[in-house]
């Protein structure tokens, strides 16, 4: 039945993706304007050029012959060529993935070790922790990543010069102090959001009948938690945390702009600005195939962390 | 009689002003939003300056004398740029919400009554809407439509519309369920009439609650996409704009115009989220009554 449930959500991951990439292609392929205008810099070519280059890009064929190149060549790796750059698409994503990459598994850490571990602590110990921590976190996450951004370069980067304002640096040390300051401006209101949940979901279990029993019977408290809170509250967790983590993905184009990086999100941007349409689908292949893998680990989780979980249907 | 009477007409007032009231922070953020919603109107007719008349001479000077907030990167007046920029950062939400608000309780409303294979499809369409991050549509309908208010308004729609549509998905099915439905249905009352006259009107209060919190959403991610480039363009007034455009002065110790803009778009985020809330407490957390 897991693996049946695993296969079902497989096979819905392929058609969504199937259409997803369908959409991806129609949209860009109807926008107005010759691809191959940009390559001669609006000079008028002559005809014999214009054949050639037509069919050296495939434009000469039908919709659907056009989308199934794209698409076989995507699943091999293939991305087409943009054709403003000359460069191999995949080759130019390739070059800005990491950057993307590390950012938001950099931001998600820190969700996942600040925003949980927040929680925990305000969910276990009422009090002046809780209440603190209640406040914080209903500010921080009002803050959006690029209001959170420009006051994060302004306090951290300009006033008191402990972190690098631009770039990405050298080596691991190097990236790592580059990108403390983005991914704290991406992860920030996450963590509060997660923070809060953690905390709302640790307090319903603990006031529950069966952790009181436990308590009164003299369990001591890290088992109390451990098998008793913990593994209940667990689901709600790994949901908010596996939602944000996913919506990090496109989010990271705001703090890659920000902070001058020069990831995905940004080159995305970019190259919509500039019509660049072969790099532009690439790109949003790519964080949509990301976007919608994260959510199947998510969703994965969820049969593995309780085993009750109708599968197929979503927790709520 | 008396006895009964009297202790219910004590507390009716009470009760009334809970059920009724938005409380102070509803009355707050109400205020605010009201404040924003006049500027958007009034906005370019009270600005004290061309909100686009630049003078290089005059970048980054500090508040005091004309300019209340100072000059921005181009030496334009922050405040009338703030005053003029709330127009299309406030009208922008407005029509995202609009239209899946439409679009979303029109799908809600037939995969709810429909049920069986209707249900299915719809939900199917949804889920593979909900694989497309809000940033990215608003890339594609950039690179295709080019950048502007009108493309970040449509792919944002687009993007929204899932999300409303199950919402209300959920709320009408529970009504749908409701013994009175079954009850006009009996009396011979067509689909068409029984949405339009009773389910639809029982369930917009959530859907304003609902509503509204969008509008909080809608207002910060317009803002994102206009400072990502591929939103309203520059030299347009826009909250987002103002933010990209200055943020050059962070770097050189002139966070005002920038930090000036993003409290702006806080504020109104902040405190249409909390007036949605209360009126989703009012509502009902779930579309019911």
């Amino acid at each position: 039945m897991r693996i049946g449930y695993l296969l079902r959500r497989v096979a819905m991951l392929a058609v969504t993706l199937l259409v997803a990439s369908f959409v991806i292609f129609a949209a860009t392929y109807v926008a107005p304007g010759n691809p191959l205008a940009a390559l001669s810099g609006g000079k008028s070519l002559s005809p014999e050029a214009q054949t050639a280059l037509e069919r050296r890009y495939h434009l000469d064929e039908p919709f659907l012959a056009q989308y199934w190149h794209w698409l076989s060549g995507a699943v091999r790796g293939d991305l087409g060529v943009s054709i403003p750059l000359h460069e191999d698409v995949s080759t130019l994503i390739a070059d800005r993935a990491w950057i993307t990459l590390s950012l938001v598994l950099y931001a998600a850490v820190i969700i996942v070790i600040l925003g949980i571990g927040l929680g925990l602590l305000a969910g276990l110990r009422p009090g002046w922790i809780d209440s603190s921590v209640l406040v914080i976190s209903s500010m921080a996450a009002a803050v959006p990543a690029f209001v959170a951004a420009i006051v994060l370069i302004a306090v951290f980067a300009v006033s008191l010069g402990w972190f690098p304002t631009i770039g990405t640096g050298d080596g691991f040390l190097g990236h790592l102090e580059h990108l403390t300051l983005p991914a704290v401006a991406l992860a920030l209101s996450s963590v509060a959001v997660v923070a809060r949940v953690t905390r709302t979901a640790i307090r319903e279990e603990v006031a529950r009948e069966h952790v009181q029993t436990a308590i009164s019977r003299g369990i001591p408290q890290h088992l109390v938690v451990t098998r008793h809170v913990l593994r209940n509250a667990a689901i709600p967790i790994t949901t908010v945390t596996g939602v944000t983590i996913a919506s990090l993905i496109a989010i990271s184009s705001v703090v890659e702009t920000s902070f001058g990086l020069n990831g995905l999100g940004q080159y995305l941007v970019k190259s919509a600005q500039g019509k660049d349409i072969a790099v532009v689908q690439g790109i949003s292949l790519v964080l949509v195939v990301a976007f919608v893998l994260v959510n199947l680990v998510v969703d994965t989780m969820y049969a593995v962390l309780d085993p009750r979980v109708e599968l197929g249907a979503r927790a709520a | 009689m008396s006895a009964v009477a009297a202790p219910v007409a004590g507390t009716r007032p009470v009760r009334g002003r809970r059920r009724t009231g938005l409380g102070a922070t509803g009355w707050v953020s109400a205020a605010v939003v009201g404040l924003a919603t006049l500027v958007a109107v009034v906005g370019p007719l009270v600005a004290p300056h061309d909100p686009n008349q630049a003078d290089l001479v005059q970048a980054w000077i500090g508040p005091g004398g004309d300019h209340l907030v100072g000059l921005d990167v181009q030496g334009r007046d922050v405040l009338s740029r703030i005053l003029a920029g709330a127009r299309s950062s406030m009208l922008g939400p407005l029509l995202i919400v609009v239209i899946c608000m439409l679009v979303g309780s029109l799908l809600g409303l037939v995969s709810a009554w429909r049920g069986g294979m209707v249900d299915a499809g719809v939900s199917a369409g949804l889920d593979i809407l909900f694989a497309f991050p809000g940033v990215l549509l608003a890339a594609l309908t950039a690179a295709v439509f080019g950048a502007g208010l009108w493309a970040a308004v449509l792919a944002m729609a687009v993007a929204y519309t899932p999300f409303v549509a199950r919402l209300l998905r959920g709320a009408m099915l529970k009504e749908r369920n409701q013994p009175y439905i079954t009850a006009l249905e009996v009396q011979g009352l067509g689909a068409t009439a029984i949405c339009l006259r009773h389910v639809l009107p029982n369930v917009f209060p959530f859907m304003v609650a609902q509503g509204s919190i969008l509008f909080g959403y809608a207002v910060l991610d317009l803002a994102v996409i206009s400072y990502l480039g591929i939103g309203v363009q520059p030299p347009d007034p826009d909250w987002g704009v103002m933010i990209s455009e200055n943020q050059s002065g962070i770097l050189l110790g002139y966070p005002l115009p920038a930090l000036c803009a993003g409290a702006c778009i806080v504020a109104v985020v902040v405190a249409m989220n909390l007036l949605g809330e209360r009126l989703l407490e009012r509502a009902g957390k779930d579309g019911g009554r």
